[in-house]
């Protein structure tokens, strides 16, 4: 077991924790955009920055890909921490505002305004689909061509490949385009609106009784509701 | 000279061999040397080196005089440069024409040809010897000096310059401990950009157990303008081959591999043909020396990607995987090539250890300063008089370099910045000539040591436009995978770009310096970690000039043509019609013998008018 300290608290782990799942297990929360525990980590989408080591030798680092040390320092939610996040996420909004994942993580963390040039891409190339396809369902159907700002995700040949056998799980864990986000106008990429739309519904216990009357996500049929009655 | 050797089975059939080719050297210490290098090849070297050959043979001289094709002699600007031995007379620029004569004056009788002496361009003086020129006479060439001495394709030089002395008496006489302690003490850091000390890095190595170690040479140099590794490659092949063999022998390692990026032939070739000589002598493969150690060394060729000379991203790439960085740690020493623990070292620190060796940690450190150990090679380029490769004690200052080895600014002109340390180094303005040049000062001032690109700009530079170039090379070299680095060079850029069309604001600068350290902050590997340099050191020391673009839409250097205006001076102009002709733009139009005028919406501010006209007519404003 190694031991570190996270938020001040002394903890310990195995041997080949990622700092990530350290702080999920303490039950501390940090936003991701590229991780998911059936996969191997990426380290690209950097929302999940924490803050190692101590004074002037501290340092910002992806949680997703930083093995636990001995001795180690962590902290996840110190200033530097959230303004990298914050102005991340303005980057993220000002690339690809269609994305629902995005809109409720900028909503979530406060980030109220983009300052930097629109634009309205449709893929953030965190790599999901790509490790999805490779280690999960076997297929390398897809994979990253060219690099720098050129980079993209292409099949062999930009064909659809031999491999993909239309399993979907591509699009299935895609944050840019499982749910997208109707929000947002051309002029502004913040909708900072459906965050209150799916909170309420208690997926997880049957019986309880719902206190939301009205509640939005019934009106709209996606709330528990309106599933039960249908 | 291809000898045929037969392999060294022990030190004393090395020292028997090293003598003998000390005698044949002094037996021939009379020859001319003929710069080899891309430099002097572009102005035509080889064409001199093969007339020099033919000459010789003519004469019946070529049993007794010798002649050399070297690497690199230094004032690159003045080439082809030869050097007659023994007296190092040095001549610049020779062309075929000049051979026959410094042959039968010079080398034959000792006479001087005047015409082809060196003018230096800051004393006006002539010199004769290479020792007295200025450009040399400030450096020390500790690295470069036997690129004077040496044939990069003869082993048979290298060896009779005290060459793999060093791995012989690491072999023999020195446990893998102390040598590590040796490198350690001499404080050598690497000269690949980080600065961290090679032997901490060897001693991390040395601990781990594997039963397969690597060392790897970083011979990648993907910085724009950088030529010391390809120099090094070239001109002194064996110095690099033996820093290898001495690191991997301390850190246990049985193989090496030296990674050279595919731009550079010429190095691959040179390098292959040193290691086929050291197979041939033993001084490569099984049991060398007799000394129970194993050692091989092949050549991997990179991929031709910037981010390929960062080491997670290199080891990738000799795997023969896409060469794109990764979390470290774990660390190389832990886990590196195919697994293994692995040592990655640049060519200049590899070219050091031969000397460090040899010389010992003691004597290494005479030079320097104190954190800054020995010798650091920059490539000079720009706007200065002399360009080229130079070797100077660390902790010289910029002035020295730039001013008294450089020969200061061409053309007159004012000094307005030093970039060093690559793309992602820094502009350093002229309040910071006087400081030393070492790993901290520089690091401290915004920029860093970097592999020792020196670029210096004159008061024509525009510092937009420098931040500019440098983003649009990084945005092409990030590998792309983190999104802070792919999209943060992207907007960096796309912001600096708005500045350059003056159609920015002073709020858009404050959100570049925040972009820009978060870049810098939230970044995988050294590439988006430095990413962020160019522009903010270009803004800490050049913010008036950010500013004037931004609130006077006025780019006070002139360059960027958004926001720049050409005109015609009605009394100067006599219509000559010259500028007319030359437009490409068709948008200059008036009579011949009247005066011209510029049409504004058709000007494409190429500003080749003002170039062409002989009456200083055309103004840009
Ligand atoms: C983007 C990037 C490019 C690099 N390119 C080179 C290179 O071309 N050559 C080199 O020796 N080191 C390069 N480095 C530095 C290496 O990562 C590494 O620090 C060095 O090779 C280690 O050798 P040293 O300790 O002898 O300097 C680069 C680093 C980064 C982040
Ligand atoms: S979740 Fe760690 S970088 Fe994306």
């Amino acid at each position: 077991m190694l031991n570190l300290t996270l938020n001040g608290l002394e903890i310990s782990v195995e041997k080949g924790t990622t700092l990530l799942e350290a702080a999920k297990f303490y039950g501390m929360e940090i936003p991701t955009l590229c991780s998911d525990e059936a996969l191997s980590p990426y380290g690209a989408c950097r929302l999940c920055l924490v803050e190692i080591g101590t004074g002037n030798h501290s340092r910002l680092v992806s949680s997703c890909t930083y093995p636990a040390r001995e001795g180690l320092t962590v902290r996840t939610h110190t200033e530097r921490v959230v303004q990298a996040r914050k102005l991340l996420l303005e980057l993220y909004l000002a690339t690809c505002p269609s994305s629902k994942t995005i809109q409720d993580m900028a909503s979530k963390l406060g980030v109220t305004k983009v300052r930097f040039k629109q634009k309205h891409e449709e893929c953030i190339l965190c790599g999901l689909c790509v490790r999805m396809c490779a280690e999960q369902m076997q297929g390398k159907a897809i994979g990253f061509v060219k690099r720098g700002i050129k980079r993209r995700i292409t099949a062999p040949f930009a064909k659809k490949s031999e491999d993909c056998r239309l399993c979907g799980g591509c699009m299935y864990i895609c944050p840019a385009c499982q749910a997208r986000c109707q929000g947002p106008q051309e002029k502004s990429p913040i909708c900072n609106a459906c965050l209150n739309l799916s909170a309420p519904c208690l997926d997880y216990f049957e019986e309880a009784m719902c206190y939301m009357d009205p509640c939005v996500a019934c009106e709209l049929g996606t709330g528990r509701k309106a599933k039960a009655q249908s | 000279m291809n000898v045929l050797h037969s392999r060294l089975k022990t030190t004393q059939d090395l020292e028997k061999l090293r003598e003998q080719l000390r005698k044949n050297r002094e037996e021939k210490s009379t020859y001319l040397a003929v710069c080899g290098d891309t430099g002097c090849a572009v102005w035509g070297s080889k064409t001199v080196k093969n007339f020099s050959q033919e000459c010789l043979e003519k004469k019946g001289l070529a049993g007794t005089i010798g002649l050399k094709f070297t690497g690199c002699l230094g004032l690159c600007e003045s080439g082809p440069v030869v050097i007659v031995f023994p007296q190092e007379i040095f001549y610049q620029k020779v062309q075929e024409d000049d051979v026959e004569e410094i042959i039968e004056k010079t080398v034959l009788k000792g006479e001087v040809i005047e015409r082809l002496l060196y003018n230096d361009p800051v004393t006006g003086e002539k010199y004769i010897y290479a020792r007295d020129i200025p450009f040399y006479k400030k450096q020390q060439r500790t690295l470069l000096a036997s690129n004077w001495k040496n044939d990069p394709t003869s082993i048979e030089d290298y060896l009779a310059l005290d060459g793999y002395e060093a791995f012989e008496q690491a072999l023999t006489k020195m446990t893998p401990r102390e040598i590590i302690a040796e490198v350690k003490n001499s404080l050598l850091r690497g000269r690949g950009g980080a600065g961290f000390p090679t032997g901490a890095k060897w001693e991390e190595c040395y601990e781990v157990h594997a039963d397969q170690k690597y060392i790897i040479c970083n011979a990648d140099e993907g910085d724009p303008g950088a030529f010391m590794d390809r120099s090094l490659l070239e001109g002194n092949p064996h110095s690099v081959l033996e820093g290898l063999i001495i690191g991997g022998y301390a850190i246990g390692a049985r193989e090496g591999i030296v990674y050279i990026r595919a731009e550079y032939p010429t190095a691959v070739a040179k390098v292959r043909l040193a290691i086929a000589q050291a197979e041939e002598l033993g001084l490569l493969g099984e049991n060398i020396l007799g000394s129970g150690f194993n050692f091989k060394v092949s050549v991997s060729i990179g991929a031709g990607a910037f981010v390929c000379g960062e080491t997670s991203a290199l080891v990738a790439s000799v795997e023969g995987r896409v060469g794109e960085p990764r979390q470290k740690p774990p660390h190389l020493a832990e886990r590196g090539y195919l697994n293994k623990p692995t040592v990655i070292n640049n060519v200049e620190s590899l070219a050091n250890i031969p000397y460090i060796i040899r010389h010992g940690a003691v004597s290494y450190c005479l030079t320097g300063t104190e954190k800054s150990k020995g010798t650091k090679i920059f490539s000079l380029v720009g706007k200065v008089l002399n360009t080229g490769l130079v070797e100077v004690p660390l902790g010289m200052t910029l002035r020295e370099i730039i001013f008294e080895i450089g020969g200061g600014i061409k053309n007159g002109k004012q000094f307005k910045a030093v970039q060093t340390g690559g793309p992602s180094g820094g502009c350093l303005p002229a309040s910071l000539l006087d400081s030393p040049t070492d790993f901290e000062e520089l690091s401290a001032a915004g920029s860093m040591m970097g592999s020792g690109g020196m670029i210096v700009m004159d008061e024509e530079t525009c510092m937009v436009d420098i931040a500019r170039y440098f983003l649009r090379f990084l945005e092409d070299e990030s590998c792309g995978r983190c999104f802070s680095c792919r999209e943060g060079i992207s907007r960096m850029l796309e912001m600096v770009e708005d500045i350059t069309r003056g159609e920015s604001s002073p709020g858009q600068l404050d959100l570049l310096r925040e972009l820009a350290h978060v870049v810098k902050d939230s970044s995988l590997c050294g590439l988006g970690q430095t990413a962020a340099n160019p522009v903010l050191a270009t803004i800490r020391y050049f913010e008036d000039e950010y500013l004037a673009h931004i609130l006077e839409k006025r780019c006070p250097a002139g360059v960027c043509r958004e926001l720049i205006q050409f005109s015609i001076n009605e009394e100067l102009c006599q219509g000559c019609g010259l500028c007319l002709k030359k437009c490409p733009g068709e948008a200059i139009r008036g009579e011949k013998k009247q005066p011209h005028a510029i049409l504004g919406d058709k000007c494409t501010k190429c500003g080749i008018c003002l170039e062409t006209c002989k009456y200083n007519a055309v103004l840009k404003s």
